[in-house]
């Protein structure tokens, strides 16, 4: 098959354009998460996307809209459990994320074990995303995308330093919340990407790799936004034509990202 | 009758049931140069703390510009530079012109996006501090120095009316420690910009501000140096030796020997 009639397919555009938006959801707000050592917040929020997606399997709906409020509530959690029982993020992340995992078992044991349905969203679908769901996730996608743009300044005053933040009258606690929610949202739209097992690499890959060469925080992000778009893309690609796993595949192209960067980045230190 | 730039009244903070700050009132007014001193553990950065709202007081309470600072929303009239240049993310990718604009925040409405006039404001600040030439260099790429001076210049972007300054000159070596004193007195005398300035470096500071205020968990002293040097309560605090050396401003390293000289 030629390339211009695998673009054609309608479930190939349709994972293409969901596959940007949310390569470029995951990257921009990765590049946050990674600086405020973070990074396995989308890791924590995946497994509790896992037990919700097993909750919405077992009440026979679509797991995006039990998926969306729980792990937000999840994600609300994370942050009250640092910020009000004085436990350590990576602690608090690690109870949400045993719970979420715990609870998954638990009701898909319920509902008589593992199906193929479950695998599909641990392991990721993105060809198999339907035109309903397309809709939804560019939707939010945008949402998202405007929210950052909008406090884009505030989020890189408080990934700094956020006592010097919060001196300058910025609202951190508002802006906190906010940003755990939208992490929450794009972890649980990744999740027909690359699947709940992978999603924390589509946040974190593209940060570091663009953390190896960019000389500004604005590099940064874009940087690491092109970074994901392209291992998306080319990952949707050649995941087809080579009969691979997506998900699987869009991690390696990542992967090979990241170790450009960083033989790029140790070339110009040994030149200088 | 002016308003006092900053009043703090019968403030107490604990933590963990241990006193960290007992019983502190005292008053700043617009122009007041003031060094803020004491030895190690004396609540120092606690008290900065709370006067910016990080920490809410046990007891007590503090004014900012005549307005409660638990509801105070003119932040864009103060400029703040941390302690903790040195905990700062060596490999944060931002710029030092990135960092400075960051100070611009406090005095923009949402959305808060950058515009000419800050961009001329950030070049304003970093030629003040002399360092324009860096304004494209990653931060983690400069030296402590620098890096201090771009915090500082971060500080000062905003114009601000008040300055507030936790141990600024601790990663400065002496020779652009003396510039940066006399560029903070030159902030004071010619833009009348009020300066609480915290350190340890009690020789020098006595002879750049108006004001010392001598914190151990309560407040041991608050006058001019004149006064200090001649305080009856200095005296029975310090020893008359170690308060004859600090008054005659003798090398750091004795005073460092009295024990009076340690940073928080």
């Amino acid at each position: 098959m030629e390339l211009n009639d695998f673009l054609g397919y309608g479930f190939v555009q349709r994972a293409l354009i969901a596959g940007s938006l949310i390569a470029i959801l995951c990257s921009t707000l990765g590049v946050f998460l990674v600086l405020r050592r973070l990074s396995l917040i989308g890791d924590g929020l995946a497994h509790a996307t896992f037990g919700s997606v097993a909750l919405a399997l077992l009440l026979k709906t679509s797991p995006l809209y039990i998926s969306l409020p729980l792990v937000m509530a999840c994600s609300l959690g994370i942050l009250r459990l640092t910020e009000r029982a004085g436990i350590y993020g990576d602690a608090a992340i690690g109870i949400v994320s045993s719970l979420g995992i715990a609870g998954g078992i638990l009701l898909s044991s319920i509902a008589g074990g593992f199906n193929v349905d479950l695998f599909s969203f641990l392991f990721g679908s993105i060809l198999s995303i339907s035109q309903t769901e397309v809709i939804i996730s560019t939707g939010l996608s945008i949402l998202v995308i405007l929210v950052i743009t909008l406090f884009y300044n505030e989020l890189l005053s408080i990934t700094f330093d956020e006592d010097s933040a919060k001196a300058s009258g910025i609202n951190t606690r508002f802006i906190n919340t906010l940003f755990v929610l939208l992490t929450a949202v794009t972890v649980v739209l990744s999740m027909k990407v690359v699947g709940i097992m992978l999603i924390s690499a589509l946040m974190i890959f593209p940060a570091v790799t663009a953390l190896q060469i960019a000389k500004s925080f604005k590099a940064v992000m874009i940087i690491a936004l092109c970074s994901a778009i392209i291992s998306v893309v080319s990952g949707i690609i050649l995941s087809f034509f080579l009969d691979l796993p997506t998900g699987a595949t869009i991690v390696m192209i990542n992967f090979t990202l990241f170790i450009s960067g960083f033989i790029y980045r140790r070339t110009m230190i040994t030149r200088q | 009758m002016p308003i006092d730039i900053l009043s703090v009244k019968d403030l107490h903070f604990h933590y963990n049931s241990v006193d960290v700050l007992n019983n502190i009132s005292f008053s700043v007014h617009a122009g007041d140069y003031i060094g803020l001193v004491g030895p190690n553990g004396s609540g120092k950065t606690t008290l900065i703390r709370i006067i910016l709202g990080l920490l809410k007081p046990g007891s007590g309470y503090v004014t900012l510009f005549g307005e409660d600072s638990s509801i105070f929303s003119g932040w864009g009239r103060i400029g703040y530079l941390p302690q903790k240049v040195s905990a700062m993310n060596p490999r944060f990718p931002a710029t030092v012109g990135e960092v400075v604009a960051m100070g611009l925040l406090s005095c923009k409405r949402f959305p808060k996006y950058m515009n000419r006039s800050d961009r001329n404001a950030v070049d304003m600040a970093l030629d003040l501090l002399d360092i324009k030439d860096l304004k494209k260099r990653p931060i983690g790429e400069l030296s402590g120095g620098q890096q201090q001076r771009t915090l500082v210049a971060r500080a000062i972007v905003n114009d601000p009316e008040f300055l507030i300054l936790d141990e600024p000159t601790s990663a400065l070596d002496p020779e652009t420690r003396e510039r940066f004193f006399m560029l903070l007195k030159k902030i004071n005398d010619e833009k009348r910009v009020t300066i609480i300035i915290v350190t340890h470096d009690i020789g020098t500071i006595g002879r750049y501000t108006s004001k010392l205020l001598y914190i151990d968990k309560r407040i041991i002293f608050y006058g001019n140096f004149e006064n200090f040097c001649e305080s009856s309560e200095i005296t029975q605090f310090f020893g008359e030796h170690a308060q004859h050396i600090i008054c005659h401003r003798h090398d750091p390293i004795t005073l460092e020997r009295t024990g009076i000289n340690g940073t928080e």
